[in-house]
């Protein structure tokens, strides 16, 4: 599930080489944090949150197949 | 971009040192022959060997298509991709065992997932290309059962004599139901509310 969040943060992003992504496994949950440089910002986020949304919803339904729970947290 | 530049015996012989280099294949590049090769005398002396330079081919079709990849390689899924292409957008049908997940309740990651590769794959290009997927035929299925679910509550409109409101859904599914209902002289339909809750009404004409 990283790979995926690093994929697709690295092909929305202008600076690819500057996505980082930090898993944090919890008992039944886990959280993996995204950073992208500042000025990628909007473009991993969006307008009103729509691409943030998009890339919850794909990635929930990947933790979906492997039964967990997952939050994507973009710092 | 991403190109290299090989030499070997013949341009052949170099183009594919360079494919290999580069894990593409010929359909994915654009070769430029910078230098022919020359036989030398009694094929030994001054010979020069060829000089070739390899392009990757970069568009949004190509791009969509190796992102999706990637992203069904990331999730685990085995699948088949096929595309049709024409001048203005480019359809990937994706078929395979387990895919409900990627669509999700009512196509919401199928939608997630297509808007994210539209974004993806149309970055940094001028010329854009609308790129539409669909799963296991999930959208002419889901367009089937709207055109039903719009006549049903056409009928039901018009019996009570009352607005019958549809649940949200983004404009394409709105379009279907729009255009399933415009050719009735008994109702009519509108939409009201702010995307993403944007809603279909129908209404009978009195």
């Amino acid at each position: 599930m990283k790979e995926l969040v690093e994929l697709l943060a690295k092909a929305l992003v202008d600076h690819p080489e500057m996505v980082t992504v930090d898993l944090i496994e919890k008992e039944k949950s886990c959280v993996i944090e995204l950073r992208v440089a500042p000025d990628d910002m909007g473009k991993v986020i969006g307008k009103q949150g729509r691409i943030a949304k998009a890339i919850r919803t794909v990635v929930k339904a990947a933790a979906t197949k492997e039964r967990k729970k997952v939050t994507v947290e973009i710092i | 971009m991403k190109c290299v530049e090989k030499s070997a015996k013949t341009v052949d012989e170099a183009v594919e040192i360079a494919l290999r280099e580069l894990n593409l294949n010929k359909d994915q590049v654009e070769i430029e022959i910078l230098e022919e090769p020359t036989k030398g005398l009694f094929g030994l002396l001054g010979g020069k060997p060829a000089k070739v330079k390899v392009i990757k081919k970069e568009n949004p079709s190509l791009r969509a298509k190796e992102l999706l990849e990637n992203i069904m390689r990331a999730m685990n899924l085995k699948v088949e991709i096929n595309a049709e292409e024409n001048d203005e957008k480019i359809k990937f049908n994706i078929n395979g065992p387990d895919l409900g997940i990627l669509i999700g309740r009512r196509g919401e990651t199928l939608d997630a997932l297509q808007y994210l590769v539209n974004l993806s794959a149309n970055k940094n290009f001028e010329k854009r290309k609308r790129i539409l997927l669909d799963i296991e035929n999930y959208r002419k299925r889901r367009e089937e059962t709207l055109r039903k679910l719009a006549y049903r509550l056409a009928d039901k409109a018009k019996q009570r004599g009352r607005n019958v409101v549809l649940e949200p859904m983004n404009s394409m599914e709105r379009r279907i139901i729009h255009t399933a209902l415009q050719d009735r002289a008994d109702i009519y339909t509108f939409s009201e509310g702010d995307e993403p809750y944007r809603k279909i009404i129908i209404s009978p004409k009195k």
